[in-house]
């Protein structure tokens, strides 16, 4: 099955010049994945490496698994009544499903952007904040520096700086998702899971996002769903083809895009079907 | 005529054997059934009319009555010569303190149960479904029976129970009192309370829901953090329209709290109090001089109407920000 290469083979061409020939770390780890949605199965046998400080993309027809997927990573599919996930996701060795995993702990180090921007109705800094207090933390001094680090993470500090307790929601729907982006990394988490988080913007504030991406994945390890061919193919090192619940290809961008192994990849990556 | 006839011919009604057939006989049907059918805007209309004059002429008639005695002196005097004169402040402060001890009461305890049946209790299992059907069937009791209840549990059951246990068996707690009525009233108002509130909390945008989870926050944290403070509009206008509906109520505290006449104003949670829906009651019929209190009893209801209809207005004003809130 193409989604067990090893790890070894999933070394971008581009990069192999570039850096030493060790095969990447792993960050999460996805062994034989089965989810379930009530009766209906949503991903079958999964198995996936997410790699370590880089933009792994996920690709496929609507309904294909994928949002499922990323969901699982942080767990947030836990809210879903009726849905339950088999099978082993282990972040840095540790299986996510173990019975002393703390969820609320989880989720603070992989955080998450949605497909449409969902700033809570209140201030800028209280968004950017939210995560920090519910987190216990009451320092002003800490919340305020964490609140202008991860607006400048963000890419968004110079824009709003004059003006953090203004209403969120009056910000433009480009500013309002970069603002998810910055409350996301307020936490401080090691992987931030991205859920199209460009597909309602249009293309000034999708590039803007896009630009982001490219300078956060050198801290942040990264997964991204996206129904857009060329972003894929633009900003991410990895890319997983999904289709009807299977991951059906995973490997470099460049090879799956270029020398897909399977049919299915390439009918899809060449806008076939899907 | 031929059969042959009857088809081709279709713009001409045909009989065949005492059944019209064919389209234009249809729509001559059509026509008569549509000249009775006009009857029915005019028949609708004329109903609806009768309803807008009834409010007319009730509301014509309460002001008409009533403005003349509204004055400074009938909103902050005490009633005086056998409440055939002065004012009605005891009954109007009654009134406020009376749903004030309401809303304490109803609105913690009904935003806990909607929190509970949104948040907590699957939405199809008998525990929920069990306090759903409780919550409608409360909002169908007639409110006699609430008065009737108020008397037995909370005047004779928990206020002697009170008297035994702290007072030495001393009357203190054991009889009519505002805390009483107040807590019938919280009763009576709770589905009020909890529809409005779980209305609102359905109004919140799952994504609302979502990012908070995805920030680490727990379920209690997301509902203390996010739920409530974006339901707060609904929840204000569930008190409010809890409120307006308890200022009206007379039966439920008729037995549980409220006085005929006080010479003083209600200071302690067993004090009794006067209230303005009752005090119109009072005037009505328990009066000595029913003939001399009639201006007085016009302007109280004047004054219970303006009250009854502020606070309606209040809630509506709150909604269309709420509204206008999660449409931006």
């Amino acid at each position: 099955m193409p989604g067990n290469t090893p790890m070894t083979e999933l070394v971008p061409k581009h990069l192999d010049s570039a850096s030493s020939t060790a095969p990447p770390s792993v960050k999460i780890r996805v062994r034989r994945l089965n989810f379930y949605y009530g009766p209906t199965q949503a991903l079958k046998n999964v198995d996936f490496d997410v790699v370590t400080n880089a933009v792994t993309a996920l690709i496929g027809p609507s309904g294909c698994g994928k949002t499922t997927f990323l969901r699982t990573l942080n767990r947030m599919n836990d809210q879903v009544p009726g849905a339950r996930a088999e099978g082993q996701v282990h972040l840095d060795g540790t299986d996510i499903h173990g019975p002393d995993v703390d969820v609320t702990a989880l989720r603070r180090r992989v955080g998450m952007v949605f497909q449409k921007s969902n700033p809570f109705p209140k201030t800028i800094r209280e968004n950017v904040a939210f995560g920090l207090r519910i987190a216990g933390i009451r320092d002003v001094f800490v919340i305020e520096e964490a609140v202008e680090e991860s607006l400048r993470l963000a890419a968004l500090w110079d824009e709003v700086k004059d003006n953090l307790d203004g209403l969120a929601l009056q910000l433009s729907g480009g500013q309002q998702q970069r603002l998810c982006i910055a409350r996301a990394l307020a936490v401080k988490p090691d992987v931030l899971l991205m859920d199209e988080p460009a597909s309602a913007l249009d293309p000034i504030s999708t590039g803007k996002i896009e630009e982001l991406i490219e300078d956060l994945k050198s801290r942040y390890t990264i997964v991204i769903v996206t129904h857009n061919m060329q972003q894929a193919a633009r900003i991410s090192e990895y890319t997983g083809f999904f289709y009807m619940g299977e991951l059906i290809e995973y490997g470099p961008t460049l090879k799956i895009f270029t020398t897909p192994a399977e049919k299915r990849t390439e009918d899809y990556v060449t806008g076939r079907f899907g | 005529m031929s059969t042959d006839s009857a088809i081709t011919s279709d713009l001409s009604p045909t009989d065949v054997g005492g059944i019209t057939l064919t389209a234009p006989i249809l729509s001559g049907r059509k026509s008569r059934l549509m000249r009775k059918l006009s009857l029915l805007p005019i028949l609708t209309g004329f109903l609806t009319l009768c309803v807008v004059l009834m409010l007319v002429v009730v509301l014509w008639n309460i002001i008409a009555g009533g403005i003349g005695g509204l004055t400074w002196e009938f909103l902050t005097a005490n009633p005086t010569e056998g409440m055939t004169k002065g004012g009605i402040f005891p009954a109007i402060f009654g009134t406020v303190f009376l749903v004030i001890l309401m809303t304490i009461f109803a609105i913690p305890v009904g935003v806990a149960t909607a929190i509970f049946l949104r948040y907590y209790a699957r939405p199809d299992s008998r525990m929920a479904r069990l306090v759903r059907v409780a919550v409608n069937n409360l909002a169908g009791v007639p409110s006699i029976v609430f008065g009737l209840f108020g008397l037995g549990f909370f005047v004779q059951f928990v206020g002697r129970g009170i008297d035994k246990a702290f007072y030495g068996g001393n009357l203190a707690f054991g009889q009519p009192a505002i805390i009483w009525a107040s807590l019938t009233l919280a009763v009576l108002t709770l589905p009020v309370v909890i529809v409005t509130t779980e209305e609102a909390m359905r109004a919140i945008p799952r994504d609302y829901i979502e990012a908070s989870y995805a920030l680490g926050a727990t379920r209690w944290q997301t509902i203390w953090h996010v739920v409530i403070p974006n339901s707060m509009a609904g929840i204000l206008t569930g008190g409010i329209l809890a409120v307006s509906r308890g200022a009206g109520e007379v039966a439920p505290i008729m037995f549980t709290g409220a006085a005929y006449y006080l010479p003083y104003l209600p200071a302690k949670l067993n004090d009794q109090f006067m209230e303005l829906g009752y005090h119109v009651y009072v005037l009505s019929t328990q009066s000595p001089d029913v003939e001399k209190t009639l201006p007085l009893l016009y302007s109280t209801v004047l004054v219970l109407l303006l009250l009854t209809f502020a606070l309606n207005a209040l809630a509506v004003l709150i909604r269309m920000r709420l509204r206008m809130r999660y449409a931006g």
